[in-house]
């Protein structure tokens, strides 16, 4: 029983950093095109090197 | 995070650097702003294609598709215009209309869909933990443990749904001031009793809490909420948005000096100008100059009227060849347009409020659910006197019967239909449209510009001698008239070289004249070039040498028209054609689309009486149109689709926007509302029949936690699968 000590937390401690990724996506507007970024990812145009 | 940008004030300590700085944000934001949409955008090329076309305008700094809502964002260079654009994306074949960012800016930030998506996480997150912990619970977690477990679901609970549930109290809230039962007082009642008989429970060590399935329930009802205002939001971001054809300024000459100044500002009397391409601002009569002007969209004749001193012109026709003075004789209400306006504001109130599916199921099942927790709470509390069970019966009917799936019922089916519709390019632009599109039975087309395309096209080139077209091709060239930019785009992809014409001039409201050789040629009018006025649309070419030969047009029908009206009989509907156009074209066109059912020469009022007539005999008519004479019609139809080009006017009064071109997969959407009408009646079924299961077991004291989460996912994930199956 003394494992739950642990094990609580570090559930709680996960969702919370699934939460806070979440809402930093949000933030960063990661969900405007979804339909759009699945496209943009089979695009060839910056294979090379980085958009600038 | 704004305060970390660095300043644009050289000086930081400087205190006046914040307006400066708004001054040089509001610039940025300014030309940042055009914004198209681009209804035949489909798949990563596509992306590649526009973005790279763009950027590499002048003026342009970056370009930017969204393929989900079909439109592209640009930030170019005050200079730049969305005409250039569109021209550009003209050429590599992608269609685009203007929208406006004004009004755009307002859903591109999308705060409301934002913060709902924001509070459906969090939701989401709690639910998976305490999830977590109830599973222990549920697989039999004893005495400290229990205690603890609910403890912490509890912490964990309780902020989420203050967070989460705001939507549903604040709406709640404000129907009981209306003095309304709407389906938020027994969603936010379930979720307010819930959490504090659970925590009631966990304080004196009891054995049921429902964290999980307030949580749960809040997640779920979170999810048919941001699918509903997903689907809303679309439909408005681009129907409203397609940028106004009205013009709202106009030219005004006093004392022979020109002033632009608003509409609003114009009184009768005043002299305005109006130049070759422009519209109409106000009725008038013409005064100096003579042109030819496209009336079209107010009444569907296809052929350009000629218009001299004494004149009289409406607002919203379109000028074609000649400057024009017109002195006013009706501006702003007076106006041809605002009457027309007016007549749709008749037509709109006379249309009896539709009542959603949704509705009709919320009206009926609120006092249900409130009667049946409140009889259950009493029942129990006269049989064993005992209140904290009596209360906890009345919580777990309260959760089992709370909509969750009823909540997901419509917007699921709904944003799956409304998403397929997209692709095919219709935009819902009215919650209730899809329901009645799929009762339609008769459908009336217009015909200028929604099953033709309204733009006119020579026919029989091949018949006229090379010489006749070679200087057909000179002359039209010269002219920005609609027919001979037909001739002349016609002769080119016919690979005619013009002939060499020499001193071409434009006669306003005639056409055009020059010199071949030694010899007067001219294209234009019938008693201008000195030709006999045939059937039809039709131009003249008089080359000096024999009779003037006639150049008929044609106006080409809709890609798709025919499919269309081809796949609406085959479905059994009714298919009317009724147009303001004279009876040759209209006849030559129904029978071309294998349309028995048609009339000529209707006036606006005829259109709207027709379907008024039609309604009356128990039809259900879909209105399909795209002018101002049409506006009342679309406006008394049962359900009303008009396309992308149509006016402004028209499409405020339609309930659904053709976004492309393409007029076939009409039929394909009125099957797709159909059967989206079918699955929301199945999930409605499907829930219900979850609750005559549930309920009694609730009502007899026996569900526990466990059971209400399982009735209400199981009810929820069922609903939206099968909103999924939609094809």
């Amino acid at each position: 029983m003394e494992m739950l000590a642990i094990l609580i937390p570090v559930s709680l401690l996960l969702g919370g950093l699934g939460l806070v990724a979440f809402l930093w996506a949000l933030k960063h507007r990661q969900y405007e095109d979804p339909e759009g970024d699945s496209h943009r990812i089979l695009k060839k145009d910056w294979d090379d090197r980085p958009k600038p | 995070m704004t305060s970390l940008a660095p300043s644009a004030s050289a000086c930081p300590a400087c205190v006046a650097a914040p307006a400066a700085e708004r001054i040089a944000e509001a610039r940025a934001v300014k030309d940042a702003g055009l914004v198209l949409s681009l209804p035949t955008a489909h798949c990563a090329v596509c992306i590649s294609d526009v973005e790279r076309t763009l950027s590499a305008l002048p003026g342009v700094r970056s370009a930017r598709v969204n393929l989900t809502l079909k439109r592209v964002s640009v930030a170019a260079a005050p200079e730049v215009t969305a005409e250039d654009l569109i021209g550009a994306l003209k050429g590599i074949g992608y269609p685009a209309h203007e929208l406006d960012p004004g009004l755009l800016s307002v859903t591109e930030t999308d705060k409301a869909g934002r913060d709902l998506l924001m509070r459906l996480g969090v939701a989401g997150f709690a639910m998976m933990n305490i999830m977590l912990l109830s599973v222990a619970v549920w697989s039999g977690a004893e005495a400290a443990t229990r205690d603890l477990f609910h403890w912490i679901s509890a912490a964990i609970a309780l902020p989420t749904l203050a967070f989460s549930g705001q939507p549903f109290f604040a709406s709640a809230f404000a129907s009981l001031k209306a003095r309304r039962l709407g389906m938020d007082v027994p969603i936010s009642l379930a979720l307010i009793l819930a959490s504090s008989i659970s925590l009631y429970e966990t304080f004196a060590g009891g054995h049921h809490a429902y964290f999980d399935a307030a949580v749960s329930l809040c997640f779920f009802l979170l999810a048919g909420r941001y699918l509903d205002y997903r689907s809303r939001a679309a439909a408005r971001s681009a129907a409203e948005e397609l940028t106004a054809l009205e013009v709202p300024r106009a030219t005004r000459v006093r004392d022979g000096a020109e002033t632009v100044v608003p509409i609003a500002e114009l009184a009768v009397g005043d002299l305005v100008r109006v130049r070759p391409g422009g519209r109409m601002p106000v009725d008038g009569v013409v005064t100096e100059g003579t042109s030819e002007i496209d009336r079209s969209l107010l009444t569907g004749e296809t052929l350009p009227v000629w218009a001299g001193e004494g004149s009289a012109v409406s607002a919203g026709e379109v000028n074609l060849t000649g400057p024009l003075t017109l002195r006013v004789t009706a501006a702003g209400r007076d106006t041809s347009l605002h009457r027309m306006a007016d007549l749709v504001a008749v037509a709109e109130s006379a249309r009896t409020r539709y009542t959603s599916l949704a509705d009709r199921m919320a009206r009926a099942y609120s006092p249900v659910v409130h009667l049946m927790a409140l009889a259950s709470f009493s029942t129990w509390l006269y049989l064993t006197g005992d209140l904290r069970l009596a209360v906890n019966v009345a919580a777990a009917v309260l959760i089992i019967t709370c909509p969750c799936a009823l909540a997901l019922a419509v917007p699921a089916v709904v944003t799956s239909a409304s998403g397929k519709l997209f692709r095919k390019g219709f935009l819902i632009k009215d919650g209730t449209a899809l329901e009645r599109l799929a009762e339609v039975d008769t459908v009336v087309f217009d015909k200028t510009g929604t099953l033709t395309l309204g733009a006119p096209e020579p026919v029989d080139l091949a018949a006229y001698p090379r010489a006749d077209l070679e200087i057909a091709a000179a002359l039209a060239g010269a002219s920005a008239h609609p027919l001979s930019r037909a001739i002349s785009t016609a002769l080119a992809e016919a690979g005619v070289v013009p002939a060499r014409v020499a001193d071409i001039r434009e006669v306003p409201g005639y056409g055009v004249e020059g010199r071949h050789g030694d010899r007067m040629v001219r294209l234009g009018r019938a008693e201008w070039v000195g030709a006999t006025p045939a059937d039809g649309t039709a131009t003249y070419l008089s080359t000096g040498e024999g009779a003037a030969r006639a150049f008929g047009f044609t106006d080409r029908p809709r890609p798709g028209a025919g499919a269309a009206v081809a796949a609406l009989k085959a479905a059994g509907k009714r298919v009317i054609l009724l147009s303001g156009d004279t009876e040759a074209p209209v006849a030559r066109l129904a029978s071309d689309l294998g349309i028995e059912d048609w009339q000529a020469g209707q006036r606006p009022e005829d259109k709207a009486a027709r379907i008024s007539a039609l309604t009356g005999e128990g039809a259900r008519v879909l209105m399909v149109g795209d002018g101002l004479n049409d506006t009342a019609a679309l406006a008394s139809a049962h359900v009303s689709i008009s396309p992308a080009s149509a006016l402004d006017a028209a499409r405020v009064a339609s309930d659904i926007v053709l976004l492309g071109q393409d007029l076939a997969p009409l039929a394909d959407a009125i099957r797709i509302a159909k059967q989206a009408r079918i699955r929301i009646k199945q999930n409605f079924a499907l829930s219900l029949a979850y609750n005559l299961v549930a309920v009694p077991v609730a009502l007899v004291g026996l569900a526990t936690p466990l059971i209400a989460a399982l009735a209400m996912s199981t009810s929820s994930v069922t609903v939206s699968l099968n909103a999924l199956r939609l094809k």
